[in-house]
């Protein structure tokens, strides 16, 4: 029998580490996603644990769609100064010139042209042959079935279909030119591992995670953030009033709805988790259209 | 919610399982049951596959149409079949649990094979009604193959065969025979009804017979490690950590994850398949030097002198007996699309090591439905047979019993860069 016992949380850790390190063996150039949130703040970390004491030897890149909240340009530019890590950002500047949102166009067109075709001309732009992303396979039922190496053809798309069975902790990262790979090192945490492990480590997030009293729009089982830039999403005979409240996951602030809260603190969110019955994702706009994520994840979103 | 122990959290084990069975046999229903006793599946994902549109809530898994929830692929929706491995995710206090999801018909060998290669624990169901069928023999006989250390047989739908003690123990005893020559190291059989939920997470009323644990306090008192740590330490080294920084210029670390065993500063190491030696100085990892890591920790080892170390090689301790072969004899389950055959030149992935390999000769292929071995010049995709590779540069390995890190391989096609072949080295 075994002496030694590595808990939950330090089995995800290493097997984690294992691949991140994996894709700086096999691939050339490859870059990490950074989103900003919650699960980019692990992925992130989990990064600088794998390479310890060296610097991160590839750049997070941000694709920005100019909607993400103010608080998280914020919290981006001092954490990624903080850690020493080299970011880039990159948009879509020519949809953004145009005036793309939600509102008029529609969510689909919208994440279409920011997140989907803003990515995959950055991708293209740096030439990366393996781009990291903290997707989890307990967010979304297309993403359940998605490989930790998970191969894009040369426009970038997934064929789910078509996937390489992952055997052991033996990943195939063998492309041809024009290829690449989207791999999820943390494809196995759910989002109580997300926030325990935030807890136990002291990660800095967002400060839009903790609850305060926020000025939002309640409109059914929903609540959305009102602010400045934001006025026009009132409907007729709507007000905004103030809500304790907190984000679960964030994304594009005119997309992105907050749940009633008090849970300001780590240890409060880890207890308000764990004792949450509904997921994190209806939250989000983008997931509730017919089939959605799978489309889209199809056409090169994560 | 006060009382929430946060204590507790930094206690629980991963268990990886996997759970197998055919069309019929209640696996939908007893992953149903699994996540909605133990709140593995959140409230709006359950309301969305309930069926009847009516319901406001969820209570049992009865109520639910499982396959909607796991099935999470439009072709899988619209042919209403399983076409991949999916995994789902669910906790208790004492345990988290990984479970693996195989669809019972199609592909299932190459199915099988990718679930149950990272799992400690296999369920496979037996339908009470019907007892031990060919199939739950072709399961078992894979699982064999594949190491799989515990093997929970559930032996389901009890509900519809009267609860009936003497039907339970004829099963198991046909299962024990069965395991017995398959190499199956430790057989848990369990009564149970998905349906009702007896013996799955509660022990109801109807089997008062049985007096061993129900699955689910089985799952979470089984050893999760088993002896992994007390076996001969193996380290693939994954990189080498050279930052050449101004406060680290000469900074030499090796990066991996610990395959077996352990290593504790000071051990004497020897690098393989070059011979060098050295001792370890220091197991660096973010949260501090170790005085010692053991088994599946991913750390970085500085060692005492400056030794040629690559990607590729394994660190072991000095003076174990281990010698380099140039070939390599493996049970071989095949998920390529081409079939193998004598001569073929294919790459093989091993720990953290590639190299190109040849078929020298196929051993014997497995009918899938006797067990029989038969001669054959080729293995077609869900074939298990074994192989034998002559290989391009000499390698380090252990038999797949003795490690299933340093015992498995992948075969890729170097034409597709597919992955197309599980080997398990005997």
């Amino acid at each position: 029998m075994s002496q030694h016992k590595l808990t939950q949380l330090k089995a995800l850790e290493a097997e984690s580490i294992h691949i991140i390190r994996e894709v700086v063996a096999q691939f050339r150039n490859p870059v990490m996603l950074y989103s900003v949130g919650k699960d980019s703040s692990v992925l992130v970390h989990l990064a600088r644990k794998a390479f310890y004491p060296a610097p991160l030897p590839f750049s997070l890149l941000h694709v920005d769609t100019g909607y993400k909240f103010k608080e998280m340009y914020k919290f981006r530019d001092d954490f990624c100064e903080e850690i020493g890590a080299d970011l880039i950002v990159r948009s879509n500047e020519d949809a953004i010139a145009k005036g793309m949102n939600p509102k008029e166009f529609g969510v689909a067109r919208c994440c279409g042209a920011l997140k989907t075709k803003g990515l995959l001309d950055a991708l293209e732009e740096g030439g990366y042959d393996a781009a990291f992303g903290g997707a989890r396979r307990d967010e979304e039922r297309s993403r359940a079935k998605e490989r930790v190496f998970s191969m894009r053809d040369e426009f970038g798309q997934w064929d789910p279909k078509n996937q390489r069975p992952e055997l052991w902790s033996l990943y195939n990262g063998r492309i041809h030119d024009g290829e690449s790979v989207r791999v999820f090192p943390i494809s196995n945490w759910t989002e109580m591992d997300i926030w325990s492990y935030i807890r136990d480590e002291a990660i800095p997030i967002v400060p839009l995670y903790f609850a305060k009293e926020r000025p939002m729009i309640e409109r059914g089982n929903m609540l959305i953030p009102y602010y400045e830039a934001n006025k026009d999403q009132l409907l007729e005979g709507e007000k905004p009033t103030m809500v304790m409240s907190r984000f679960r996951t964030l994304g594009c602030s005119p997309c992105t709805g907050a749940v009633r809260s008090d849970a300001t603190n780590m240890d409060e969110i880890v207890i308000e988790a764990a004792a949450s019955r509904r997921s994190e994702r209806e939250t989000r706009i983008i997931d509730h259209g017919s089939n959605s994520m799978e489309d889209k994840k199809k056409e090169g979103y994560f | 919610m006060s009382e929430f122990n946060f204590e507790l959290t930094k206690e629980i084990e991963l268990l990886r399982l996997v759970t197998v069975g055919s069309v019929d046999d209640g696996k939908s229903t007893l992953i149903g049951r699994l996540l909605v006793d133990t709140k593995g599946a959140f409230e709006d994902q359950l309301m969305a596959v309930r069926k009847k549109k009516g319901l406001t809530h969820v209570s049992s898994a009865a109520e639910i149409d499982l396959a909607m929830l796991t099935d999470g692929l439009s072709a899988e929706r619209e042919q209403g079949i399983t076409i991949d491995v999916a995994y789902r995710y669910f906790a208790t206090p004492k345990r988290k649990f990984i479970m693996a999801d195989c669809p019972g018909h199609e592909q299932y060998t190459r199915n099988m094979v990718t679930g149950s290669s990272t799992a400690n624990a296999a369920i496979i169901l037996v339908d009470a009604r019907h007892g031990v069928l060919p199939q739950t023999k072709r399961h078992t006989h894979i699982l064999g193959l594949l190491g799989m250390p515990h093997l929970i047989v559930a032996i389901n739908k009890m509900d519809l065969a009267d609860y009936d003690e003497a039907t339970f123990e004829r099963i198991k005893a046909d299962m024990k025979d069965y395991c017995a020559k398959q190499g199956v190291k430790d057989l848990i059989c369990i009564p149970m009804s998905a349906l009702t939920g007896d013996m799955v997470t509660v022990r109801g009323d109807k089997m008062d017979w049985y007096k061993g644990d129900t699955l689910l306090e089985t799952l979470e008192s089984m050893s999760v490690l088993d002896d992994l740590d007390q076996k001969a330490f193996r380290m693939p080294v994954q990189l080498v950590n050279r930052p050449q920084t101004a406060d680290l210029p000469d900074y030499r670390g090796f990066m991996g994850t610990i395959a077996s065993g352990t290593v504790k500063v000071g051990d004497a190491l020897m690098a393989v398949p070059s011979g060098k030696t050295s001792t370890v100085k220091d197991i660096v990892t973010f949260d501090g030097k170790l005085e010692e890591a053991f088994a599946l920790q991913s750390i970085t080892l500085t060692l005492n002198d400056e030794i040629d170390v690559s990607r590729g090689d394994m660190l072991i301790h000095d003076g174990e007996a281990i010698e380099t072969k140039k070939m390599l004899t493996a049970n071989m389950c095949w998920i390529g699309d081409e079939a193998l055959e004598n001569r073929n030149k294919y790459i093989i992935k091993h720990a953290s090591s590639e190299l190109k390999v040849m078929v020298d000769h196929i051993d014997y292929k497995t009918d899938i439905h006797t067990l029989n071995h038969e001669s054959s010049d080729r293995l077609e995709m869900n074939d298990i047979g074994q192989v034998t590779f002559k290989l391009q540069q000499p390698l380090i390995f252990d038999t797949y019993a003795d490690n299933r890190t340093t015992g498995s391989f992948i075969v890729i096609d170097s034409f597709t860069n597919n992955t197309v072949g599980a080997g398990m080295i005997v």
